[in-house]
């Protein structure tokens, strides 16, 4: 499964608490200055995954290489910077005291982790409020903190859990900025998130998974074309209800004026669909078509039932 | 509405067994210390006073007193260096020795040439008087030591009370006549006992009883008060409600991920919880050093003179209450399991320890029991620096107790931290 552009793999990893199956042979590969989306529904295994992948849970069976080498033992391997889902940051110290405490955690050198802080303050945009307790930060503020701490001894892959959630849209186009200047530096990056749309414009690549089985993986046309197709939803609104519809052509069961259809080549079908209704004596208030989206491709592979 | 209230904080409160067992329990569990301990005040089966008895008259008076004593079923009576009855016979030295060590809170001596001046009634300042070298820490064992002696001086020897109260009453009010000699030879006889049982009571008039002199062992020369019992004894219980609180940072830690990414750092849990136990040993040292600092600013304690055997006892309990702290901390699963648990238990501990009442006071029984407190021998430790002017080696017990604690206790916290490591 390895190439030379991975720099993360794991393979068949297995986890089991209890009764539970955490994870049931899953596998992906993180390659080199990419930025790969770790999706799926809630209890699916992804924060097992990446708990595993830095160390915190020992897999029953499977393996983890970084940089081709084994993962062995408890110890987070150090090319790994790790971000968790909450804010865990000390909420007394300043934001530099933050980065300071956790660059010495992470072994650097006083003289190093001077450095290091300057840069981290730099790339997050917290140089002006260093001096500041993060009592007082807003959300983004304490978010882009919480990647910094992680990033501190400037690992070579960085492992996010859900990086933006809670922070408004200003503060999560900032974190992927952020997260965009750290794959041009090489940096690789694995991030779980419920944000679909983020993922599906900020990642080149995505990993599905669910039930602790990686069920989907690739770019999102791939991912389109192993599920629902690469046709598109077509949405119509006609002024009455029609007494009879073309073939292919659902009636909405809310409101009987609101038509769906499913076109392979819009150029091509959408006019004979406009005449079809026309020829049954509908007027065509509004129409909006809809390409296949990561959402489409996520429901349909994991489908509508709620995980509690 | 008022009812819907009401009844969601029944609710709350059925579903919070900390809060339960605050509110139900505790009260239990003191108002069971307070019985079992003061309980049993004032009755026979009240615990046993072990007392020093040092017989240097060997007269007749002298041995029926001493008899007298064994015989009150109070008194413990120790009369050899050794508390088992062997070894040597105990002096005035050896016995003063036992109080100031704190093995016994009282040596009664019946000083030489007792017997012959014994019934000089009154206050004559020729009479050989019995001494009482006490402990005053302890207030209760000297006046009842006091008081069982002038029972037990007039119910087992009133015929040598009256005989010598016969011979002064010859010396100043001249000689009797021989029909006066003959009924007092004849009446004197009645008055001894039939058995040197000593607990008849009645019959003695109070007024004659023996001289006694008590000596404080502890304050020869000193003006120190009991300060130093209190300072350590409020002192020890805030340093365990303190070190717990500080502990609690763990599950803090725990909560909003920080101990998850600290232990994904190169520092393991062994390092995270020794960097937390010397941070909070520190803190209960600075704690510590404040209140004994305060005593000396508002009270007058004598913390110069002591400064050795004080940072000795301080660096030891703070160490041991840290990991106490600690080990609590990892054992309980959140921060409200571990408030009602510290409670209980620090609460708990610093009653049957002696930081609430001293231990003296106590039942033997009770005060064997504190022992497997904390807090007692902490007390311990300070109680020999400060009241009992003891040398820093003395301490060596207490040291070693509170280091074997220390080591168990943050043996338990890395056990008990397990379950935040790798799943």
């Amino acid at each position: 499964m390895a190439t030379h552009h991975d720099v993360l793999t794991v393979t068949g990893a297995r986890k089991r608490f209890g009764d539970v199956t955490a994870l049931d042979g899953a596998s992906l590969a993180l390659r080199e200055g990419e930025l790969l989306a770790l999706l799926g529904p809630n209890g699916a295994g992804k924060t097992t995954l990446i708990r595993a992948i830095a160390g915190r849970v020992q897999l029953d069976a499977g393996e983890i290489r970084l940089f081709g080498r084994l993962l062995s033992g408890r110890k987070t391997a150090p090319e790994l910077g790790i971000v968790p889902q909450e804010l865990a940051i000390y909420p007394s110290l300043t934001a530099r005291e933050n980065l300071e405490a956790f660059g010495r955690l992470q072994g650097l050198s006083a003289a190093n982790v001077a450095s290091q802080v300057r840069w981290a303050l730099e790339v997050t945009a917290l140089a002006d409020r260093a001096n500041e307790p993060i009592k007082g930060f807003s959300g983004g503020m304490k978010r882009r903190l919480n990647i910094a701490c992680g990033i501190i001894h400037r690992p070579r892959i960085v492992l996010l859990d859900e990086p933006t959630v809670g922070v408004d849209p200003q503060s999560r186009e900032r974190i992927y900025d952020m997260l965009a200047e750290l794959t041009r530096a090489g940096v690789s990056l694995l991030l779980t998130t419920h944000h679909l749309e983020e993922a599906e414009a900020r990642c080149a690549r995505t990993v599905i998974i669910d039930h602790g089985k990686v069920i989907a993986a690739g770019s999102l046309a791939e991912l389109v074309d192993q599920t629902v197709g690469r046709h598109r939803v077509v949405t119509l609104r006609v002024n009455t209800p029609l007494a009879a519809v073309p073939p292919g052509v659902d009636v909405g069961v809310e409101d009987a004026r609101v038509l769906r259809a499913r076109v392979g080549d819009v150029a091509r079908d959408l006019p004979a669909l406009l005449a079809a209704l026309s020829a049954q004596g509908g007027e065509v208030e509004d129409v909006e078509v809809r390409g296949p989206s990561l959402q489409s491709v996520f429901i349909h592979l994991t489908g509508r039932e709620l995980r509690e | 509405m008022i009812l819907t209230l009401v009844r969601v904080s029944w609710t709350n409160l059925r579903r919070d067994r900390v809060a339960q067992s605050l509110t139900f329990l505790l009260p239990i569990i003191f108002f069971s210390i307070f019985a079992t301990v003061f309980g049993n005040q004032g009755q026979n089966s009240t615990a046993k006073i072990q007392i020093a008895l040092i017989d240097e008259d060997g007269s007749e008076l002298s041995r029926r007193i001493v008899e007298g004593l064994r015989a009150e079923k109070s008194l413990r009576l120790r009369t050899t260096v050794d508390a088992e009855g062997k070894g040597a016979v105990l002096d005035r030295t050896t016995g003063e020795q036992l109080v100031r060590n704190g093995d016994v809170p009282v040596a009664v001596i019946l000083p030489k040439g007792l017997g012959e001046t014994a019934a000089a009634f009154g206050p004559s300042t020729n009479s050989v008087r019995v001494k009482l070298l006490a402990d005053v820490s302890d207030p209760v064992a000297p006046q009842m030591v006091n008081g069982l002696l002038q029972k037990v001086s007039m119910t087992a020897a009133p015929d040598l009370m009256m005989e010598g109260g016969m011979k002064q009453f010859e010396r100043y009010a001249g000689t009797l006549t021989p029909q006066q000699r003959a009924a007092v030879d004849t009446w004197l006889p009645q008055m001894k006992p039939a058995a040197s049982g000593g607990s008849k009571t009645g019959g003695a008039d109070q007024a004659f009883g023996i001289g006694v002199d008590t000596v404080d062992v502890m304050r020869q020369g000193r003006s120190e008060s009991l300060i130093s019992f209190y300072a350590a004894g409020v002192g020890v219980m805030f340093l365990l409600f303190s070190v717990s609180g500080a502990s609690g940072s763990l599950l803090d830690e725990m909560d909003t991920g920080t101990l998850d990414r600290v232990l994904s750092t190169r520092l393991g849990m062994s390092g995270l919880l020794t960097a937390k136990w010397i941070f909070i040993t520190l803190l209960g040292v600075v704690q510590l050093t404040v209140m004994f600092l305060w005593g000396r600013i508002a009270f007058g304690l004598e913390l110069e003179r002591h400064l050795p055997g004080f940072f000795v006892m301080t660096a030891f309990t703070a160490a041991a209450a840290a990991g106490f702290g600690l080990m609590l901390a990892t054992l309980a699963r959140t921060r409200a399991q571990l408030s009602g648990m510290s409670t209980i238990i620090i609460l708990t501990m610093s009653a049957l320890g002696g930081s609430m009442f001293p231990r003296f006071l106590m039942s033997e029984t009770m005060q064997k029991f504190g022992l497997l407190t904390f807090n007692a021998w902490a007390l311990d430790g300070y109680l020999k620096v400060f009241w009992r002017n003891a040398p820093i080696v003395a301490l060596w017990p207490q040291v070693l107790v509170l280091s074997a604690l220390t080591a168990a206790f943050l043996a338990l916290a890395r056990t008990f931290a397990r379950r935040w490591e790798t799943a």
